[in-house]
């Protein structure tokens, strides 16, 4: 197999020939959708793209269930979801201007990185909407796990580990996913001059209502509360979280300035066309205040998102440095830059011995982006 | 009298039961293990009380040091683990075996932290679903899940069978709601999975343990995420003639954009058993939907009206508003009382099939169809919004070969739930009662690659044995294992 062939099936049968030779010849293969949410591919793989396992199978807006094949561009689905006034909830971000990238995003880069954006907080994450898939695994079996009914105990609910393995375990062919109405009407209270502290306590009162908030994130010293729901829940909403918050300077942001507010979040813009490394640390949002101070003290600067408990970071500081913030949590590395150790936290012993057999159970030749989640 | 087989224990392993005995007296207080038959009897079953068979002995650890203790000589010894909860599982998921000890969560009761700034608890998973949020109300929080057995089923049980419950629409299940586990492997070491963190990192264990029905291990402590109560709750009961009607206003009611939080349908079977027993005052129709939304009395207004306009577009049999606290519980009540009602006219069989909402109605003409064929009655009770059913085939324990006709009933119930797109369990597990008919949903190599995942965390295959996958499938998985 030449270095310059890109395997590009286009159907599941295809696929699983693909990789049974693959898996016979031990060939390490580098799984492509759009090319736009992972960064470390190794030059000796061979690249298997997704593009031409493309369409949506099955869109069934009165159970809200979309299938639909891991190629399938996510604006396609997107505007497919919009006609019928639904979406995914969970908010999926466009990494290109963070990545530099030029591609697609894909429906099957979007599951295999678990891509959760601000509306996260809410409805839980991309794992979360995931129904069942269809793979095929690194021996090439086609497989199945799950299926496309909203309540599902059957069995190990493997969707879950494929969800976010970075294609380490298997090559999607189907997934199916839950979908949910767009909110009728959406507005935001943003609160300037807040330090970090501020804004995580006023997460914490704001977390603590029962107006299911849509999203909590801090940027460049302005608090923002995303409120959505029907018509007359938001003012109401609203105005309940105005008398709570009083003690603050708040304005208010109307419906489209909220849409294009929470993209610009969703997407990162502030941390677009740059090329200084980029982190993502899961942390307890009461944490954050010192752990941002501690990142600051290492130069660039930070943002919180799902309130609190996401705070990106932009700036100097290797992978131990970084780390060594975190009192508990661990720290992604999205964007290399010119940091250097491990993009993804190395798990503690144990956990790293079931990893290594989980991923042999499914992968034994290790040819499925071999070590993209342990470099 | 029962369908289902169970392997013949291992003779090796009973004969050696003084030498496990004492392994584990040398392991835990020696109060808290028991081996006497007259009290390991009371361990014989869960709620699928078809299935009985008293364990080798009972352990009663109260920290996850004592687990793992005892997951060590079981291991060492070679001896199965059956993990147990409060014993309420309708699927078998707790059933021992003769050459088993069962570990229970009984006294891993203690509430370990709330965290209202971060939006957590974390528990002993032996404490009942109910009392964790009776223990947030004081903070105005709460915990989501809520399975029909919530006063009696534990923490640790609905993370292994990833339990649902009513209103899992607007919450979502178990799985949804767990943000941490400390994990017991078999061979004792013990491993913490996420977090408060609202993000594992690397491959979702979590996701993997959650839901495993104790093939994988035993979760000692869990992180669960909380939330804020709401201002308040009503439900509206809309009563239609037919079941193409009800199933069609779930699918326009949840298209809408109003989120309730719990959808729940009863069929007339149930109607007329609920009424002879607790008179709820229910019209008399074909089907009738339980529609509850949340918020301040202004929302509920608003959200109710919504719904008035959908159900009137559907000419219902009566549409009846709670006004008030008293209204809505009797509105509730005759749903609450269901399983007691259908309870008094014979034994039942709850079955658990998920299927596409928009195939309800055509499930639920096939069922009455099955029913004939049978010569058996079923009731119909169930999630609606997410088409969990829950028929209830009644049948008479005492009466020779009822039992069995119940299962093959239930069993064609299933394959149908499976032939429309749907699946064999929605939130009770597999357990055994449902570990034959694994086929019907999945091929040899989806379960295969399943067997291979317990292979990983349960190489000796000693956890919960005979549950959830194929005697036949796992036959090759279990004797490399020995």
């Amino acid at each position: 197999m030449s270095q310059e062939t890109t395997f590009s099936p286009t159907t599941e049968q295809e696929l699983a020939q693909i990789l049974t030779d693959a898996h016979a010849r031990r060939t390490p293969l580098g799984i492509v959708g759009g090319g736009t949410r992972v960064q470390g591919r190794a030059s000796d793989w061979q690249p298997l793209s997704t593009a031409h396992l493309s369409g949506v199978v099955a869109y069934e807006p009165g159970e809200m269930t979309l299938i639909v094949r891991p190629g399938t561009p996510l604006a396609e689905v997107q505007d497919l979801l919009a006609a019928e006034n639904q979406s995914l909830a969970f908010e999926p971000a466009d990494m290109r201007g963070v990545l530099g990238g030029n591609g697609t995003p894909t429906i099957g880069g979007m599951v295999a990185t678990n891509a959760s954006g601000p509306r996260r907080l809410r409805v839980g994450a991309c794992r979360d909407h995931l129904l069942g898939v269809r793979f095929v695994d690194g021996q090439g079996r086609i497989l199945k796990n799950g299926g496309r009914v909203m309540k599902n105990v059957t069995g190990l609910d493997l969707g879950k580990v494929l969800c976010g393995a970075h294609g380490t375990l298997g090559v999607l062919t189907e997934v199916a996913l839950k979908t949910l109405p767009v909110a009728h009407a959406t507005e935001t209270l943003a609160l300037p001059g807040q330090t970090i502290a501020q804004a995580i306590a006023v997460f914490a009162t704001a977390l603590a209502t029962p107006y299911d908030l849509a999203g909590a994130a801090w940027r460049d010293g302005i608090t923002y509360l995303r409120i959505e729901g029907l018509e007359p829940q938001v003012p109401y909403r609203r105005e309940r979280l105005r008398t709570l918050l009083r003690a603050h300077e708040i304005t208010e942001l109307d419906d489209a300035t909220s849409h294009g507010l929470w993209r610009e979040l969703r997407d990162l813009d502030h941390f677009a066309r740059q090329t200084a490394p980029l982190w993502r640390l899961m942390v307890q949002p009461t944490d954050a205040p010192a752990i941002c101070a501690a990142l600051s003290a290492l130069g660039g600067t930070v943002s919180l998102d799902w309130g609190g408990g996401l705070i990106w970071y932009c700036g100097p500081g290797d992978a131990d440095t970084v780390r060594a913030t975190l009192p508990r949590g661990h720290a992604t590395l999205i964007r290399r830059g010119d940091a250097s150790g491990p993009a993804f936290t190395p798990p503690p012993p144990v956990t790293a011995r079931l990893s290594e057999h989980l991923r042999r159970a499914f992968d034994p030749a290790r040819i499925l982006n071999p070590g993209l989640m342990e470099a | 009298m029962s369908t289902i087989a169970m392997p013949a224990p291992d003779q090796s392993i009973l004969d050696r039961k003084p030498q496990v005995v004492a392994a584990l007296r040398a392991a835990l207080p020696a109060d808290l293990v028991i081996s006497d038959p007259a009290e390991t009897h009371a361990y014989e079953c869960d709620a699928l009380t078809a299935y009985r068979c008293p364990p080798l002995a009972v352990v009663l650890p109260r920290t996850t040091a004592e687990v793992a203790a005892v997951m060590k000589v079981c291991h060492d010894l070679g001896i199965p683990v059956v993990p147990r909860g409060a014993g309420t599982s309708l699927a078998g998921g707790a059933l021992p075996t003769a050459d088993s000890v069962i570990i229970s969560t009984l006294r891993l009761r203690g509430y370990l932290q709330i965290d209202t700034d971060n939006r957590f608890i974390r528990v002993q998973t032996g404490v009942t679903n109910l009392s964790v949020s009776a223990e947030l109300d004081p903070h105005g929080f709460f915990y989501a899940p809520d399975p029909s057995s919530q006063l009696a089923c534990t923490i640790a049980g609905n993370i292994a069978m990833n339990s649902g419950g009513a209103h899992c629409l607007k919450y979502g299940v178990t799985t949804n709601n767990l943000l941490g586990a400390t994990v017991v492997l078999t061979t004792g070491e013990v491993i913490e999975i996420g977090g408060p963190e609202l993000a594992p990192e690397g491959l979702d264990l979590l996701g993997l343990i959650c839901g495993s029905e104790g093939q994988l291990g035993i979760v000692t402590e869990a992180v669960l995420r909380i939330l804020p109560k709401p201002e308040g709750a009503r439900p509206v009961l809309i009563g239609y003639d037919s079941a193409e009607t009800a199933g069609e206003c779930v699918a326009r009611i949840i298209r809408s954009g109003v989120l309730p939080v719990a959808i729940e349908y009863m069929d007339d079977v149930v109607l007329r058993a609920v009424e002879d027993f607790v008179h709820a005052g229910y019209p008399t129709c074909t089907a009738v939907l339980i529609v509850e939304v949340e918020g301040s009395p202004d929302e509920i207004d608003h959200q109710i009206a919504l719904i008035r306009t959908i159900a009137d577009t559907l000419n219902p049999v009566e549409f009846r508003e709670a006004r008030n606290a008293d209204q809505a519980m009797a509105i509730w009540k005759g749903r609450k009382s269901a399983f007691g009602a259908m309870g008094r006219i014979n034994d039942y069989m709850c079955l658990d099939g998920t299927v596409p909402v928009s195939k309800l109605p055509f499930t639920l003409r096939r069922i009455g169809e099955l029913s004939r064929e049978h010569g058996l009655q079923v009731g119909n009770v169930f999630h609606a919004g997410d088409g969990n059913m829950h028929p209830l085939i009644l049948f008479d324990a005492n009466k020779p070969g009822d039992l069995e006709r119940a299962e093959a009933f239930g069993a064609d119930i299933l394959r149908l739930c499976v032939e429309v797109g749907g699946c064999l369990t929605g939130e009770h597990g597999v357990g055994v009662e449902k570990r034959d008919l694994m086929n019907v949903q999945y091929t040899d190599a989806d379960l295969s690659i399943q067997m291979a995942v317990k292979d990983v965390f349960d190489p000796d295959w000693l956890l919960n044995p005979a549950k959830v996958f194929p005697l036949e499938a796992s036959a090759a998985h279990r004797q490399e294992a020995h």
